[in-house]
């Protein structure tokens, strides 16, 4: 009996001598392996005389068990132990800069379209594109704009070597393409793309860029209609609480013709650059659709009306992030490109 | 058209209207203000102008009117003058000039002081800037005033001379120049519908509409005091489509001298430089009633016809007719040109320039005054190719009602009385063949609701279109019977065009805002857009920049990487001949946008989608087919400190694109893509690739027809050509693709198939064979003799070297043997596998490493 409570001693001796995992593991080999001096002592009650195997078996089993509980618990502390040395000697220098990932990004006009994209087809608005080298016809007459007309001057064209053919100076000409193709059902579109204008490249102009032209038509589409979408849009794309004013403009294809306005945030430190001190930035043009036009598109004015507005993406993202030259978009710097 | 707000109050009553509110309701009523300038007065609370404009405010204390008492020699200086000059406050100052206007020995005219602290122009610096009157001795005389000229007060450029004012032109000595030549001057952008805004009257008009005041046009009768203009000139038109109407008035008697100060200052402050008493009348009336008017010397036509009446005629130029026009410029004038002629040839280009031969001088005394329509059409393109824009040409060209011309002839005609001391010879010779009739428009209620989208009230359009001089009867409770006034010709739209004037006029803040109620039309995909836009997001998901690049290129830039056949759509009017036609490729704009990116950054990984324009042969409009571009360059992987120094950099190289490409045929799901080896001139011959997609199969009998399409070409720039563009030495990635061709190879549809319940077995062949054998082959004849129970087939190594013999290369492939029903047995594999080595063998003469 004496054999088991001296070996109780020092294999809780060794136990708490153990200086790390390892060792632990070693100890708990040398009185719990197959030939551990556990086992051994409790294999030895065969060997004793019968009337002391039951105190002695006892004696060994508590043993057993008090040196197993004894392992278990040293066993869990060390771990504990060796994980708050880990946690404390693997710690980085956080601040150290990440492994790059290379990154694409969509241009930053195509950042601009994709947002008009989504907020007009939440109104239930297609997107219809139509070719940029347009006809004379399509592009000014059909828009009642007749050869000579004054309005004409608007738009400074590109003409190509044929004859009465030139770049689209506008998406307008996607109005004539999708009456005709859609006459006489509801159109409800969106036409985005490319136009082009016969001008100098300079901060505030140039030769080419995007415009979103928005068409509808119905048999009870108003004025009120207009004003309601282009609040909402502007709403949605300059912020909830932006105030839409509407002013008279003029248009060869829309009567009556307006241009929109925002008011723009007082606290932008650029408001005042970029609303040249009045507080509104002009946003679109719009109007309803002229009778001249409706009839050219297959749509008889006296039963359907219709609004149509354009606007210019590159012009948005200009006031978006206060960008002040015009020539960044086309450039493609990647400097500037990295920041949308 | 710039407005001089006390020049408008002739005709409107502006009283209680701040600026700020009048520019207000002219911006929203379509006649956008794009600018105020203050003449003399600060500049209102709420109003923008821009500060490079805003002149000096004149102290009403400071700058007064002075009366000349004495003009004497400066006792240094021969230039300079004494000038003494009553202020209406204590001794007259004495006061030194250099001004040559002033003489010495004048008196009892009146000018303008500038006392000491006045702030004015100084021009003696470049550029000009405000100083603030000090007093100063010059040459030995003390002298703190100073007086004033319209340059140092801000008026206009004129520095030549001081400001001279008759004794009754400016009030008494010591009144504040501000009180009487102070102004405000609104600029606004005319657009063309309003082309009538072009004239005080016109902007008065909507004034009184829109603040409900009254309009009060000028008197135009003329006392004519001589004998009928009858006899004493004809008029004839030849065409009254070029020319509706043509008047003429006839004065005599006249004499030239400086208009009267109050008319040369409202010229002034709307643009204009004032000339003489005659052609001053001109130009105000012009910028009075629109309409433009011109003067001729009579006496000069009358020599021209040989002493007899003249005989005036409006017609086309004759082909190769010359004349010498105002700005002495000999020119030979077309059919396509509109003049005014006598007998002896052409007078005036109508409507752009009078001739030098027939202009009014400094002798001139007798007066035939033109009032003309001529078609808009005619004189636009008339100023365009004699590039002759002017103050009449503008307004001609923009249209104008021919009823103007009578009462701007008879205004004129009376002013030239007045101010020119002419007799005015009774009558107009008037030719007016074909009056433009009024229109009259039903306006109902219910159209103006169908359009506007709220109620309006007709008493209230009523209102507005009176005030607007509309005539305006009621037809029935809900309808109005609207006639056009004679000045409007943009009424051309019916019932739409008064429905803008209602709207404006009322206010479009007053509108309602409503949300569309109108019936949705059928919804549909637009294919070509959303197929785009996810090659964008995946292209963007490979780490590419996307860029948009001008589609206005050279032919000798672009076609070495053109894909398109055809011809250039090629500009009339280019900007330059760099960008003057239609590019056929959009990597050519890519690769320039690479070049210009490499002066700063050492990776550059570009896409563009965009289209291309390819002239067809009898196609009026060329074909805008879509395309791709990439572009990769640079280290393979962004520099990153973990990595430590002198790690090599890897470039990118062929498999970087080929793998974007590979991403691109993946996400997708195209089916049938492969790759052959490609031959375009600007690629590398060995490093490139064509990607061709089999597009269609259709079944012909018993035969499957493979419709193969080389959808694009990529791979490594030709060094040749890198050297060309100045990336020699550099490894560019480049490759366009046309995209109708990947959206028509598109799958209708990609099943699911499902994920693997059962083991793989994995096994590995690796096989020598001839260099000249693809891999694609040797993967495609694995595929073959796999079937169903290969599942997937992954090149892991390619080698050459040390055990393969000379010409040839091991590729080394992990093959993956999968069932959907059951785990393989090896007995299966094993089979499988062998059958795959024996083809490999077979159709590829391989050797299997490891078994033979």
């Amino acid at each position: 009996m004496s054999d088991l409570a001296s070996l109780e001693q020092r294999a809780l001796g060794e136990l708490h001598a153990c200086l790390d995992e390892a060792a632990l593991r070693a100890w708990n080999t040398k009185y719990f392996g197959d030939k551990g001096e556990v086992q051994l002592a409790l294999k030895g009650v065969g060997k004793l005389p019968p009337d002391q195997r039951r105190a002695y078996g006892q004696q060994a089993n508590r043993v057993k068990v008090a040196l197993e509980q004894a392992y278990e618990e040293t066993l869990a502390k060390e771990k504990q132990r060796a994980l708050e040395r880990s946690l404390t000697a693997d710690a980085l220098d956080v601040t150290l800069p990440g492994r790059p990932v290379p990154r694409g990004r969509l241009h930053a006009s195509t950042q601009t379209l994709r947002l008009i994209y989504g907020i007009f087809a939440d109104m239930g608005f297609q997107i219809y594109r139509s070719r940029e080298v347009e006809d004379d016809r399509t592009n000014f007459e059909l828009l009642n704009m007749p050869p000579h007309h004054p309005a004409r001057d608007m738009w400074d064209t590109f003409h190509t070597t044929t004859p009465g053919v030139l770049l689209r100076t506008h998406t307008s000409p996607g109005q004539i393409h999708v009456m005709r193709e859609q006459a006489p059902r509801p159109i409800r579109v969106i036409l985005p793309g490319m136009c082009y204008r016969y001008e100098a490249i300079t901060p505030r102009s140039e030769i080419m860029f995007h415009q979103v032209e928005g068409l509808v038509i119905g048999e009870k589409v108003t004025m009120a209609d207009l004003k309601g979408t282009v609040q909402a849009f502007a709403r949605r794309l300059f912020g909830e609480g932006r105030q839409v004013r509407i002013r008279s403009s003029y248009f060869p294809f829309t009567e009556p013709s307006i241009e929109v306005d925002v008011d723009w945030p007082k606290d932008d430190p650029n408001a005042d650059r970029l609303t040249k001190g009045t507080g509104w930035l002009e946003i679109m043009g719009a109007g309803m659709v002229h009778p001249v036009v409706l009839r050219n598109g297959g749509y008889d004015p006296a039963k359907f009306s219709g609004f149509a507005f354009g606007m210019g993406p590159e012009r948005i993202t200009m006031l978006r992030h206060a960008i002040d030259d015009i020539r960044l978009f086309w450039a493609n710097d990647l400097r500037f490109l990295r920041q949308f | 058209m710039k407005v001089p707000l006390n020049w408008l109050r002739d005709y409107v009553d502006l009283s209680g209207i701040a600026v700020p509110q009048l520019v207000e309701r002219l911006t929203l009523a379509g006649l956008e203000v794009a600018a105020v300038r203050s003449v003399g007065l600060p500049v209102p609370e709420g109003v923008r102008a821009k500060a490079s404009e805003a002149g000096p405010v004149w102290a009403p204390e400071k700058v007064v009117v002075g009366r000349v008492v004495k003009v004497e020699k400066h006792p240094n200086a021969d230039k300079l003058k004494l000038v003494t000059a009553d202020y209406g406050a204590g001794e007259p100052k004495v006061v030194v000039t250099g001004a040559p206007n002033v003489s010495i020995g004048d008196s009892g005219y009146k000018v303008i002081l500038g006392l000491t602290g006045t702030v004015y122009w100084d021009g003696h610096v470049s550029p000009k800037k405000l100083s603030e009157l000090k007093p100063t001795k010059l040459r030995g005389v003390p002298s703190d005033s100073m007086v004033m000229s319209e340059f140092e007060l801000g008026i206009s450029e004129e520095h030549e001379g001081v400001i001279v004012l008759g004794e009754d032109e400016a009030p008494a000595p010591g009144t504040a120049a501000a009180d009487f030549m102070g102004d405000f001057v609104i600029e606004i952008d005319v657009l063309p519908n309003m082309a009538r805004c072009l004239s005080m009257i016109g902007v008065a008009r909507e004034v009184a509409a829109l603040f409900g005041r009254q309009l009060t046009l000028p008197p135009h009768t003329m006392q004519a005091g001589g004998p009928s203009i009858e006899g004493q000139v004809r008029v004839e038109i030849e065409d009254p489509k070029l020319s509706a109407r043509y008047a003429a008035a006839l004065l005599r008697g006249g004499s030239v001298k400086p208009a009267p100060a109050w008319m040369r200052q409202r010229l002034t402050y709307a643009g204009m430089r004032p000339i003489s008493n005659l052609v001053d009348v001109t130009n105000y009336v012009m910028l009075e009633w629109g309409q433009p008017l011109h003067a001729f010397d009579y006496d000069k036509l009358v020599a021209r016809a040989g002493g007899k009446a003249p005989t005036i005629t409006v017609r086309p130029a004759r082909a190769g007719e010359v004349m010498t026009t105002l700005d002495n410029v000999k020119r030979e004038l077309t059919t396509d040109n509109l003049v005014i002629a006598d007998g002896a040839g052409p007078v005036a280009i109508a409507g752009v320039m009078g001739g030098a031969d027939t202009e009014v001088s400094a002798a001139t005394q007798n007066i035939l005054l033109e009032s003309a329509n001529f078609h808009f059409v005619s004189v636009r393109r008339t100023m365009k190719e004699l590039n002759l824009p002017s103050e009449a040409s503008a307004r001609f060209s923009k249209g104008i009602h021919p009823e103007m011309v009578k009462p701007a002839a008879e205004r004129a005609a009376e002013l030239m009385r007045m101010h020119g001391g002419a007799t005015i010879c009774k009558g107009l010779v008037d030719c007016y063949p074909a009056p433009l009739p009024p229109q009259t428009i039903a306006l109902t209620m219910a159209e103006v609701r169908r359009q506007l989208g709220m109620d309006f009230p007709i008493a209230e359009a009523t209102r507005i279109l009176r005030a607007l001089q509309f005539t305006v009867e009621a037809a029935g409770s809900e309808t109005l019977r609207v006639t056009t006034p004679p000045h409007r010709i943009d009424i051309q739209a019916g019932s739409a065009d008064l429905i803008e004037e209602l709207a404006r006029v009322h206010g479009y803040d007053r509108l309602p805002a409503t949300l569309l109620a109108d019936q949705l039309p059928e919804q549909h995909t637009n294919r070509p857009l959303e197929f785009e836009e996810r090659l964008r997001d995946i292209l963007v998901n490979c780490g590419l920049q996307e860029v948009i690049t001008y589609a206005l290129t050279e032919p000798e830039r672009d076609a070495p990487v053109g894909l398109g056949e055809g011809k250039y759509v090629e500009l009339l009017n280019p900007i330059s001949s760099e960008r003057r036609a239609m590019r056929h490729s959009v990597l050519g704009g890519v690769l320039e946008v690479a070049i210009a990116n490499l002066r700063h950054t050492d990776e550059v990984r570009l896409f563009e989608i965009g289209s291309v324009y390819l002239g067809k042969e009898g196609q009026k409009l060329p074909d805008e087919p879509r395309r791709l571009a990439l572009l990769l360059t640079g280290r393979s992987q962004p520099e990153f400190w973990g990595d430590g120094a002198g790690v090599t950099v890897k470039s990118l190289d062929f498999f970087d694109i080929k793998g974007v490409v590979e991403a691109l045929a993946g996400e997708l799901h195209l089916a049938g893509v492969t790759y052959h080896t490609a031959s375009a001139a600007y690629l590398h011959p060995g490093r490139s690739a064509y990607l061709v997609i089999d597009r269609s199969v259709e079944r012909s009998a018993e035969q499957l027809v493979i419709n193969r399409a080389v959808v694009g070409a990529f791979g490594q720039l030709h060094p040749r050509y890198a050297d060309k563009l100045g990336l020699g030495g550099r490894l560019v990635l480049a490759g366009e693709f046309d995209l109708d061709a990947v959206l028509a190879a598109l799958p209708p549809r990609c099943p699911y198939s499902p994920v693997p319940r059962f083991p793989p077995a994995l096994r590995d062949v690796a096989v020598i064979v001839d260099e000249g054998v693809p891999a694609e082959r040797i993967a495609a004849e694995i595929r073959t003799a796999g079937g169903d129970l290969l599942r997937d087939v992954r090149l892991f190594d390619l080698y050459r070297g040390e055990s393969i013999p000379p010409g040839k290369k091991s590729l080394a492939y992990a093959l993956t043997y999968q069932a959907e029903d059951r785990t393989l047995t090896d007995n299966e594999v094993d089979r499988a596998h062998k059958k795959i080595e024996d083809r490999l063998r077979q159709v590829l003469q391989a050797m299997i490493r490891g078994k033979e």
